[in-house]
């Protein structure tokens, strides 16, 4: 019985909030918010993964080509081998290089078969040799002076630094990192506004039930309660709903992107913190309309008497 | 307890005018002093600024000009977060009665309890045996849209009393009410006035304020005079 008490005087409301119309597309609308901000929130834990993935990437490995000596002669290709094999050994000699191995003629000419044809050819040809360079990312050597060392080994050797082509691919990420936040930015922007423009409705449409629970000894915070719980029901019911409609175009997203897997983009894997995150969504929204709701009427009660 | 009771004056007007916007002065240099356990009607014309004169009572508006206390605070010009513990010492019965549509007879008459803190169990031992004393225990929990005028004016009477106020004020208390369920109600309102409380009731009803013999706050054209009963 005092249970039951307890609970009736917790959601009793002497304001007659729920009833009114003015609140009622809140729901709809922080439904949407939420819907969006998970997705934005998605897509930039995603991209910050991938980012961090190719920037190890580029900082850990270079590519070093070896002009081969153009002939198709055993001296030709004795030539070939040994200027391959003095510029791994000075690769492996160097104190930030952790490992460098030449790219084997198989793995190569296979990579090289769908442009050029038959492996016979591709023999023949005087493809460069690759060295796959793999560095200590702590301490990234000068690739200025690591070329100029090369060429003095070897002349015509080249380094293929990841990093410029990587990075371009890296700020088209980071700026689509920065499109979500601006999205998610928007959203609570919205979401708050919102909240007190359907709350100065309310205010208005209640005034005379709010003068009275004035006349009666009410304080601002007794009526700003009442708003505020209003607030954080009906935050809570968008929110569930937004994350209703999230987590299943969620899933198919993270379902359809397995089938990228092994390619420069990852499939995309949605971390247990991640899903943690995205299940405090309903409850983030219903605690911004709840204190927008209470400052909003705390602001525009202390205009009356 | 009783000396502490009587250090200040329940009301003190000093040379207070009243204007809404840039009108005329609806009240002109009242002055007044209402005394713990005063009991005084007010009366006067319709138009001479009674329901005025009533709203700087219970703190529906300040004065234009001069100075208004309660309890021995000036109120004149006091911060918003100090009123709300002077109108709990308050008791106001409005002639429009201002009941909550969407809340019962108990629930109205529950108010100012509630707003105050008062726990559950306590308002279900006051509120009933109130209600049941102004002849509304079958109507407790009726919503306003479903009483008559009369049983909404003893609803608005009920929260004004409920919380036993220092001072009671009520605009035409008992104009809705037949003649038994006025006298009723006036003996409510002498045995709260006995008990302590201070009451200011304005009223048209001249029988009325004749039967009870209490002073009189007259208005006329915005001005005040205070009759004695045997003048009036």
């Amino acid at each position: 019985m005092m249970a039951g008490i307890g609970l009736k005087g917790l959601f009793r409301s002497d304001l007659p909030v729920a009833r009114d119309s003015s609140g009622g597309f809140l729901p709809w609308l922080i439904a949407l918010m939420v819907f969006f901000a998970a997705m934005a929130t998605t897509g930039s834990v995603g991209l910050t993964d991938m980012i961090a993935r190719w920037n190890r990437d580029v900082a850990g490995t270079l590519t070093v080509q070896i002009p081969p000596v153009i002939g198709t002669t055993a001296k030709a290709k004795e030539e070939t081998a040994a200027r391959v094999e003095r510029a791994v050994r000075l690769l492996q000699s160097l104190p930030n290089v952790v490992s460098a191995s030449e790219i084997p003629a198989d793995k190569l000419a296979a990579l090289l078969e769908p442009w050029l044809g038959s492996r016979e050819l591709i023999d023949e040809l005087p493809t460069p040799r690759l060295i796959d360079v793999t560095l200590n990312p702590q301490a990234r050597p000068s690739l200025e002076d690591l070329q100029t060392r090369l060429k003095d080994a070897v002349e015509g050797a080249t380094i293929d630094d990841h990093q410029v082509w990587m990075s371009k691919l890296i700020s088209l990420a980071e700026g689509l990192q920065k499109l979500a936040w601006g999205v998610i930015a928007l959203v609570s922007f919205t979401t708050t506004t919102t909240v007190i423009y359907a709350t100065r409705t309310a205010l208005a449409v209640h005034r005379p039930h709010i003068e009275v629970l004035h006349f009666v000894g009410a304080t601002d915070s007794y009526i700003a309660r009442q708003f505020a719980s209003r607030g954080l029901a009906l935050g809570l019911l968008g929110g569930l709903g937004g994350l209703l409609g999230a987590v299943p175009t969620l899933w198919a997203i993270v379902r359809l992107s397995e089938g990228l897997q092994g390619g420069l983009i990852p499939a995309i894997t949605i971390a247990p913190l991640t899903w943690a995150l995205l299940g405090s969504f309903p409850v983030i929204a219903g605690l911004i309309a709840m204190i927008t709701a209470h400052i909003t009427v705390r602001r525009q009660l202390s205009g009356m008497l | 307890m009783q000396q502490e009771q009587f250090e200040y004056d329940t009301v003190r007007f000093k040379s207070v005018g009243l204007r809404y916007g840039n009108g005329p002065e609806i009240l002109q240099d009242i002055s007044l002093t209402l005394t713990p356990g005063s009991f005084h009607f007010l009366t006067g014309p319709s138009g001479a600024g009674k329901t005025s004169l009533l709203s700087l009572l219970y703190l529906a508006r300040r004065p234009s000009r001069g100075s208004v206390e309660l309890f021995g605070q000036d109120v004149t010009s006091a911060p918003r977060h100090r009123l709300p513990a002077i109108r709990r010492r308050l008791g106001v019965v409005f002639q429009d009665f201002r009941l909550l549509d969407h809340l019962s007879a108990l629930d109205n008459v529950a108010l100012p309890l509630r707003v105050a803190g008062a726990s559950e169990a306590e308002i279900q031992r006051h509120v009933p045996e109130l209600l049941s004393w102004v002849g509304l225990a079958s109507h407790m929990q009726a919503k306003p849209s479903v009483l008559s005028g009369g049983q909404k004016q003893r609803v608005a009477i009920a929260r004004a009393v409920i919380t036993r106020p220092d001072l009671l004020v009520a605009d035409e208390p008992t104009g809705n009410v037949d003649d038994r369920t006025a006298i009723r109600l006036m003996h409510l309102f002498r045995e709260m006035n006995r008990l302590g409380t201070t009451i200011v009731i304005a009223t048209h009803n001249e029988q009325l304020v004749r039967q009870m013999r209490h002073p009189r706050l007259h208005l006329e054209g915005g001005r005040l005079s205070i009759l004695q009963p045997e003048e009036g």
